[in-house]
Parts: C-alpha cells; sequence; structure tokens
C-alpha cells in the first residue's frame, strides 16, 4: 500500500548512528561471525555469513555518512540500495537470521552484527520487504492484540480452567499489587500449565500480582518485523496498564523476544524511562528463591539440561538465574556444550517461527542443537521461552528424538513445597 | 714534461729506480682491486710497461681542487703517483707550470696533435645559468668542454661534482650547475665521484685503460663497476653491530667508544656505493667511518641534499610533527565539518520519518 | 630523477604528503563516526556501559574455545601476521629513529635477525591468509577488490623492506625509496579502508561490551 523504496532507504539513514558507523568502518572481511552462524554451519550457503545479512545497511552508511563514499556517490561509482538488493535479501535478513547475536560475539572486532541486521530489517520493512507471515503476526498483534490471534475470551477461559484446576484465584487487573504478569501468545494456547504454575509459586511466596486485561500480551512483532514505531504502540499498552494498576514490576513470561522488547528496547521506543520494573519471570523466581520465599521438595534424578533462549541469555542478560533455580530440584543437571552466553539458538527466534516460508531453513538448522543434544544426550531439556520450545519439540520430532521439553517455570511449580 | 712523451711507463719507471718486484707487486695490487684473475697480472705488466704515454688534458670547473689534492696526497714515490708522472698531463690549472697564453696554448697543442686519442679528465661543474659564473681564459666552462671533449677518446669525470654536480648542484643550485654526463652524450664518459675521489680509484681506471684500451664496466650512473660495486655498508667492518642492533646514539656515548654501527648517527653507508671500506685512505691508514664518523654518501648523486648529514637515513627529511600538526588542525575543522553534514543528514531522516503503522508494511 | 632524487623524494615531500592523507583521513573518519552520536539507553541499566566496553577491548584478542576450534586457521594466522607487522614495524631500529624523529620519543629495538626472521615469517603468513581467501567459501563470497588492495598494500612493505634490507635485485638507494614509498601508499589508502580497523577496533569493541556490558552481559 504505502511502503516503498524511499521510506525504506530514509530508515535505514535514520538507523545509522556512530555504532553502526564504527562497526562497518572495522569490519575486515575475516568471515569468523559465518562460523558462528547456525545458518551457515548447517547450511553451508556462504550468503547467510553474518555480516552479509547487513549489507543494505552498509551500504547506506557507505554511501551517505562516509567521505569516501559521498564522493563516490557523486560519480555514481557507490553500490545502491535498490529494490532488487532488497527482493534479494529479504530471506536473508528474515529467513536466515534470528537475531540471535552469536556472530556478535565472536566478531573479533567486536562488530555487533545482530544490532545490524535488526537495524538493517527497519528499511526493508518500510521499504515493503517483510514475509507475509511477519506481516500478517504484526497487523494481528495491532488489530487484535496477538500476532496469534488471541483474545481475551481466550485467556479467561484458560483462567478459568487454571482456577478450576488449582482452586486459586487469578488476580484481574488489581490495582496497587506488585507484580503484574505479561504472558506469550503461546502460553495462553499452548502452555496454559504456566499460568497454574505461576499462579502457585506466586500465592506460595505470598505476593501480590495481577494480569491486566488491557494488556497482558508480552510479544511485540514490532521488533521482530523491524518497524519500532510499532513496537513502540504495542510497548505503549503494558505501559499504560502498568501505570493504570500501579504496579511495582512488570514481569516478562517464559519468552525470549518478548523480554528483549519489555525490559531493553521498551524504554528506548516509547523514548521515556519506565517508573516500574522490568523483570523476566526467571529474574523473579530467583529474587523469591534468595528471599527464602521458595521452597521446594524432591529432586529430578533424570539427567537435565538447560536451553538457554538468545534473547534471555545473550542478548538479556539472564544467564545465571536459571542455573541457581534448576540446581534447587535437579540431581543431574548438565550444561549444553557452549551453553550460557554462547548457546547456540534454536533456529526459530527472531521471527523466523512467524514465517512460514523459513520452515524449511529452520528445521534444517536444527542439526546444530542435535548436534550439541547428541554430545551430551540428556533425558530431557529445560527451557524458559516459549519459542524455542515449540521448535525444540518440532525439531525433535523432525530429528525422530525423544527427549521432552520442560519449562522452567512449570517444573519449579511442580517441585513446591507444601 | 713534454720531453719525456715518447717514453714508456716501463723506461720512466727504471730510470725513477723503481724495481721489477714492487712494479709486479703493483700489478698485483691493481688486479686484485679490479677483481681480476692473477693471470691477468703480466697481461697489466706488459701492458702498463709499454703504453705509450697518453695525452691527458684536465680541466676544472666549479671546483674545489680537493679532487687533485686528494691525488697529490698519494704519497711519495709511490707508483700511483709514478702513473702520473707516466702520463702526459698536458693541461692541468694546478699543477702545471705554464700559464696564461701559454697554458692554453699547450692545451690546444695537445688536442691538436692527438685528436681522437687523448683523455679528457674534468673536474668540477659546469655552470649553464650565466657563463659568467666561471671562465678560463675568458673561454666559458661550457665552451671550453665542449670544444676540448670533441677530439678525446674517452672522458674521466673526476670527483661528484663533474659527475653528479656535486656541491654547487645542491639546492638552490644558483649557478645552474650540471654535470659533464648532462652536456656530453656522445663520448664515453666514466664517473669517478667521490669528494673528494679514493686517489687509488683514479689511478685503477687509467691503469686499466692503459692495460685494455676500453673504459671498464660501469654501473647504471657511470661508475666502474669494480671500485663502486659493492655499497660501504656491505663491506663495513662495523656491519656486525647493525646486524645485532647496537648502535652508537652520539658520538661520544659507550657505543661510540666501541665501535658500535653508526647509523643512528645518519651513516649513508647503506645507500652508498665506493671503495672506501675496502682501499680505506691515506695509504690504506684509514677512513671515515674507522675514524668515528657517519659516511656521508659522498659518492652518490645529490648527497648533499640528502636531508642532513647527522640525520638517520630511515628518518624523513621534512618536519614531519610539524606536518602532522597542521594536518591534524585542518582535519579537526574537515572532520567536524563533514560529522556535521553526517548529523543533519541522519536529522533530515528522522524529520522525513512518517509514522509506519500496520498499513504500511506492504506496496 | 635519480634513484638518489627519488630516495630524497620519498623520505621528503612524498612522506609529508602521506603523513597529512593518514592523519586528516583518520581524523576525519572518527569524526564521522563519533559526531553521529547514539542515543542514551533509557532502559534500567542493570551494569555498566564503560567496564563493559573495556572489558571487550580487551577479552575480544581471546577467542572462546569453540570459536578457536572452528576458525583455528583465521585465528592463528590472524595472530601470527598482526604480531608480525608489530614487531617489524615497531621494533625494527631504523624505524623506531623515523619514530623518534616525528614524535619526539623512541624505544628499544629487536635485534636485526630476528626482526628479519619476523618479516619473513609474516610475508608467509600474509601469503597463507590470500590463498585462505582466495579457496575458502565463505571468504571467496564476501572478499571485495578492497580487500585484494589492501592485502597487497599491507604486503609490499614487508616484501620491499625485506628486498632492501638484503639488497636484493635493485641499488640500495632505489631499493630503499620503493620501500618507502610502498609505506607511503598504505598511509594513504589506510583511513579510506578496512585498514581503519586498526584504530577503530578499540572504537567498535568499546560499543559491543558496552551494549552487553549495559544488559549485564560480558560479550
Amino acid at each position: 500500500m504505502s511502503a516503498s523504496l524511499e521510506k525504506g532507504i530514509n530508515a535505514l539513514k535514520e538507523q545509522v548512528d556512530s555504532t553502526v558507523a564504527a562497526f562497518f568502518s572495522s569490519c575486515v572481511h575475516c568471515g569468523m561471525c559465518s562460523d558462528a552462524c547456525l545458518f551457515y554451519t548447517e547450511t553451508g550457503s556462504p550468503a547467510s555469513t553474518p555480516i552479509n545479512k547487513a549489507e543494505p545497511l552498509r551500504r547506506i552508511w557507505k554511501s551517505e555518512y562516509t567521505l569516501l563514499g559521498r564522493v563516490g556517490k557523486m560519480f555514481g561509482l557507490t553500490a545502491k540500495v535498490d529494490d532488487e538488493l532488497l527482493t534479494n535479501w529479504e530471506t536473508l535478513v528474515y529467513d536466515n537470521c534470528t537475531l540471535c547475536g552469536r556472530c556478535s560475539m565472536v566478531c573479533p572486532m567486536g562488530l555487533d552484527i545482530a544490532l545490524l541486521i535488526r537495524k538493517t530489517r527497519e528499511g526493508m520493512a518500510a521499504a515493503g520487504h517483510a514475509p507475509e507471515g511477519l506481516i500478517g503476526a504484526t497487523k494481528r498483534a495491532v488489530t487484535i492484540g496477538s500476532p496469534m490471534g488471541v483474545k481475551l475470551p481466550a485467556l479467561m477461559a484458560q483462567i478459568g480452567h487454571v482456577e478450576k484446576d488449582t482452586g486459586l484465584k487469578i488476580p484481574l487487573d488489581v490495582v496497587g499489587a506488585e507484580y503484574m504478569l505479561l504472558l506469550s501468545s503461546m502460553e495462553i494456547m499452548n502452555f496454559p500449565e504456566f499460568i497454574e504454575a505461576t499462579a502457585k509459586i506466586f500465592d506460595k511466596a505470598g505476593v501480590s500480582w495481577t494480569i491486566s486485561t488491557e494488556a497482558f500480551e508480552a510479544t511485540n512483532s514490532g521488533i521482530q518485523i523491524g518497524v519500532a514505531d510499532i513496537a513502540a504502540e504495542l510497548v505503549q499498552r503494558i505501559v499504560d496498564a502498568a501505570e493504570k494498576l500501579q504496579v511495582k514490576t512488570v514481569i516478562s513470561p517464559e519468552c525470549g523476544h518478548a523480554y528483549m522488547a519489555i525490559r531493553w528496547e521498551g524504554p528506548n521506543l516509547i523514548g521515556k524511562p519506565f517508573n516500574f520494573k522490568v523483570r523476566h519471570i526467571l529474574e523473579v523466581l530467583d529474587e523469591f528463591r534468595k528471599d527464602g520465599r521458595l521452597k521446594i521438595t524432591g529432586k529430578e534424578t533424570q539427567r537435565l539440561t538447560y536451553h538457554d533462549p538468545c534473547q534471555v541469555s545473550r542478548r538479556g542478560g539472564v544467564i545465571e538465574q536459571p542455573r541457581n533455580l534448576i540446581n534447587m530440584f535437579a540431581e543431574n543437571f548438565v550444561e549444553m556444550p557452549d551453553g550460557g552466553k554462547m548457546n547456540w539458538c534454536c533456529g526459530a527466534g527472531g521471527g523466523v517461527s512467524s514465517n512460514e516460508r523459513a520452515d524449511e531453513v529452520r528445521l534444517k538448522v536444527f542439526q546444530r542443537k542435535k548436534d550439541q543434544l547428541d554430545e551430551i544426550k540428556p533425558d530431557a531439556i529445560i527451557s524458559a521461552c516459549s519459542n524455542c520450545r515449540i521448535h525444540l519439540e518440532d525439531g525433535l520430532e523432525e530429528y525422530n528424538m525423544d527427549i521432552p521439553l520442560m519449562s522452567l517455570t512449570e517444573t519449579l511449580a511442580e517441585h513446591l513445597a507444601d | 714534461m713534454t720531453n719525456n712523451k715518447d717514453k714508456t711507463l716501463g723506461e720512466t719507471l727504471r730510470s725513477q729506480g723503481i724495481s721489477r718486484r714492487s712494479f709486479l707487486k703493483y700489478c698485483a695490487a691493481t688486479a686484485s682491486m679490479m677483481a681480476l684473475s692473477p693471470a691477468m697480472i703480466p697481461k697489466i705488466a706488459h701492458a702498463l710497461e709499454s703504453a705509450r704515454r697518453p695525452s691527458v688534458i684536465w680541466l676544472s670547473f666549479q671546483e674545489c681542487t680537493g679532487c687533485t689534492e686528494s691525488l697529490t696526497r698519494a704519497h711519495t714515490a709511490t707508483i700511483e703517483s709514478l702513473i702520473f708522472d707516466a702520463i702526459s698531463l698536458d693541461y692541468h690549472h694546478t699543477l702545471q707550470a705554464a700559464s696564461g697564453h701559454a697554458a692554453e696554448e699547450a692545451r690546444e697543442a695537445a688536442m691538436k696533435e692527438n685528436f681522437g686519442k687523448y683523455l679528457l679528465v674534468v673536474d668540477g661543474s659546469i655552470p649553464m645559468d650565466n657563463p659568467g659564473y666561471s671562465t678560463i681564459a675568458g673561454i666559458s666552462n661550457y665552451d671550453m668542454l665542449m670544444e676540448s671533449a670533441k677530439g678525446a677518446a674517452a672522458i674521466i669525470a673526476v670527483g661528484t661534482c663533474a659527475t653528479y654536480g656535486g656541491i654547487p648542484h645542491a639546492n638552490p643550485n644558483p649557478t645552474g650547475a650540471v654535470s659533464v654526463g648532462d652536456l656530453i652524450k656522445d663520448k664515453p664518459i666514466i664517473n669517478v665521484p667521490g669528494c673528494p675521489p679514493i686517489p687509488v680509484v683514479i689511478t685503477g681506471v687509467l691503469t686499466h685503460f692503459l692495460t685494455f684500451g676500453t673504459i671498464p664496466e660501469l654501473d647504471h650512473i657511470g661508475r666502474p663497476k669494480v671500485f663502486y660495486g659493492q655499497s660501504i655498508h656491505d663491506r663495513c667492518y662495523r656491519r656486525p653491530f647493525y646486524d645485532k642492533g647496537l648502535f652508537a646514539e652520539t658520538f661520544d656515548d659507550e657505543g661510540a667508544k666501541k665501535g658500535w654501527c653508526l647509523y643512528k648517527l645518519g651513516c649513508k653507508g647503506p645507500t652508498t656505493y665506493n671503495a672506501c671500506a675496502t682501499t680505506k685512505w691515506n695509504d690504506g691508514t684509514s677512513w671515515p667511518i674507522e675514524a668515528g664518523h657517519p659516511c656521508l654518501g659522498c659518492s652518490e648523486p645529490d648527497f648533499w641534499d640528502g636531508g642532513g648529514f647527522y640525520k638517520s637515513l630511515s628518518m624523513p627529511t621534512e618536519n614531519i610533527a610539524q606536518t602532522a600538526v597542521y594536518a591534524a588542525a585542518g582535519a579537526v575543522a574537515a572532520g567536524v565539518a563533514l560529522g556535521a553534514m553526517n548529523k543533519s543528514k541522519k536529522n533530515s531522516a528522522a524529520k522525513a520519518h512518517n509514522k509506519t503503522t500496520i498499513d504500511d508494511l506492504e506496496k | 630523477m635519480n634513484e638518489i632524487e627519488f630516495l630524497s623524494w620519498v623520505r621528503g615531500q612524498g612522506f609529508q604528503i602521506a603523513v597529512i592523507i593518514f592523519i586528516a583521513g583518520v581524523i576525519i573518519r572518527f569524526a564521522e563516526i563519533l559526531l553521529l552520536g547514539r542515543k542514551a539507553n533509557i532502559a534500567e541499566a542493570k551494569g555498566s556501559e564503560m567496564s563493559g566496553g573495556m572489558r571487550t577491548i580487551v577479552s575480544r584478542s581471546f577467542p572462546d574455545k569453540n570459536t578457536f576450534q572452528r576458525s583455528t586457521f583465521t585465528v592463528v594466522a590472524g595472530y601470527i601476521f598482526h604480531i608480525g607487522l608489530f614487531v617489524t614495524i615497531f621494533l625494527f631500529a631504523p624505524h623506531i629513529l623515523m619514530f623518534k624523529d616525528v614524535i619526539g620519543f623512541g624505544w628499544p629495538s629487536l635485534p636485526t635477525p630476528i626482526v628479519d626472521a619476523m618479516a619473513v615469517v609474516t610475508i608467509i603468513a600474509l601469503l597463507a591468509v590470500l590463498t585462505h581467501r582466495m579457496r575458502d567459501t565463505v571468504l571467496k563470497f564476501i572478499t571485495t577488490k578492497e580487500d585484494y588492495l589492501v592485502w597487497m598494500l599491507t604486503i609490499l612493505p614487508l616484501i620491499t623492506g625485506y628486498m632492501a634490507f638484503h639488497r636484493i635485485g635493485m641499488t640500495a638507494p632505489t631499493l630503499l625509496a620503493i620501500h618507502i614509498l610502498s609505506v607511503e601508499l598504505l598511509l594513504v589508502v589506510f583511513p579510506f579502508t578496512k585498514l581503519m580497523h586498526a584504530f577503530t577496533f578499540a572504537l567498535s569493541r568499546w560499543y559491543n561490551g558496552a551494549i552487553s556490558g549495559y544488559r549485564g552481559v560480558q560479550s
């Protein structure tokens, strides 16, 4: 409708700042980022070299913001950004990158390549080169309130079930509650056990909490598709609800990009600091543990491992908390090879799971996760991101592996002492 | 001197009481210096003994007489000096007895008598800006050179002034000095540079000419390879210190006392081709580097303009620090301007931003 | 122009021109980068930008085990030629004299045979790096003409320096002049190519470390 190349180029120009300029100035084309990216290691396609994915943004930086590029542009010598380029790059930027940021950790020059690709998406989306699946999810997120089209009645129905099963009251729209819990659509639709688990833990911990009926959705398609305006709008809904209910802390659920959106990008998107805190559910639970509010009984004897969701661990900084919590109930915990901040992505983050076109490649690159798992042969995998969880289950099925997936919060709830 | 003209060198030697033994010793030394095989010694001896003393005309232009001084310091009764006695030096300002018209007549007579056969030796550069800068008997240096060169069998340019312009040619070259080679293109020219050249090198070149009747093999700037084939640095006895990285930092430090490499004191040995390190000076007594002073590079073109005698070869010759400061000052201004342009471009991109809604995601 | 004039020019005016372009270029590039500015992060901080940034400037020189295993050649060859360049450029006595003349102070040099050997090692490493670049699928794909130009201009001073030191093929003044000229070429293109990473790597690593450090992650 109104997306255009001009808008895309303008968006890319807006994205260039001193970090972008310093990053591109430092790239020596060593190719080490490719070895850090599962979309290269598992496909062998050199086009999937992370830094190559940021090429549209690099061209804008070079031709608009460097002396040599400006001169070159005058003589028509600099590489242009046009629709052909963006068409060719669309699958690289959206289908073959999960913004997992592993490349950003190995680049010897310190380029935050994931950030560059995230910024490139701003231009791609404004130029009308976002994938259909993500556009659909984004539209649903804005119009319906959830990328999966989950509406309040659906949540209410699940809450009804949970209340019936547990006998606990799920507090809705409680003004002045300490915590406001956000949920991802996936949790509402696929894993309502999460709501149950949280309710149980909070009840035992004796803290006041609530769910807002006006802003319960944690996910943010805006940051996945790369439209800051839409991302800001979605963040604003949560901010409005949190301010209305005067909560002290907003809790991001077991979802990677939701945490990135609300915790780290949120205030910067809307342009003002929050007057409440934002914590990942694992951070909150670890606080409970430290305060002695979390009483655990019984041990898991099976061999457990933890899959670090990229946006929670590497990009989010929640690394030791899950390990503290797992240690409360796991007798036989084994770290994933490269676990922690260097963990390999499941292959479906950063909007890849909303993009049907990427289904084939995301399952192909799951080979990386399979190799990791083959090395340690766990009995079960714990994670803290519903999106990882769905894709891991998908991948394990595809590769005929029979390893159950567990949510950390849910497993913890199962071990709550009475 | 003219009455000796018909004597051969052998006869002259004998009349001077030089033994055959010491003559052969000289021939052997010459052969070794010129890197000839020992089998050549008898040939050299024979050629020298039977050589009819060729006529030599020596022209001095813009020079300091240092080259002649160097030659006359070739000690008493050495064979080298006798070689000079043995040639027929028909014209030489400093050494000839005749003066005024008689001197010029001697030159003209020698040229006429030996047309096509005489050797022309030149020291000093030729001023081209104004002929009046240097004249002899009312004749400009240029005219005299061109006239004398006509009948020469070969020309030997002696000293750096005659070979490459030397000190008169140094920046800013007020007289427009040029070398012999700049003016004469149709005669064989042997360049024997040095400020001054080593005496035995001059006599060696003469010996070669007398022995073979040809000019020796020359390098790309006209120097006999046998004497100028290796750099000072390559033959320097202090070279091991360079290789080990042991340098004198000042003229009176421990390194200087221990005889370490003089590179840091500006030695031009690495880029200078001459025989000083092997023949030494003053009858093999010593040479500049042995005396503790860096090589000035005097046998190379433009040695006077090489950025200073005490500036190491690896140092830039201009004031780079100052250049850098000026460049930096200018660049800060330019950088701020370009940075401001970047900032304003980014700001206008932000201004041009229309809020993107879900209706703007497709074309 | 004879060889001594050539040598005088590269030691004089040529050097001046190269230094002007180099200094001005580097300053302009830094101004272009820094004056773009970046927005302050207003999310609640979990760690320090400064300490994260400073840490990454250092830590990014040491790849983690998995990265080393996956990119062994790049890391090892990269280390060798960077150390080699450092030694040949900064620890060779004549070079130190040059720096001393320009910036007013010097430092101790390494024995010449060590520098000589390092030059050979560096040349070999750079040749290996080039071969790798021309044969590796990824590198072939991402390599640009600029990469080859920069490679050429980096190895040239090493080769010409080696030739000048050992007097191979030409007269000493010509070799020395060519060597200095090759360095001047390197200086001239430096600010406008990826060679700038020699300076901007610190900036880039700092930003990377700061972005992560702010979120409490050591990157």
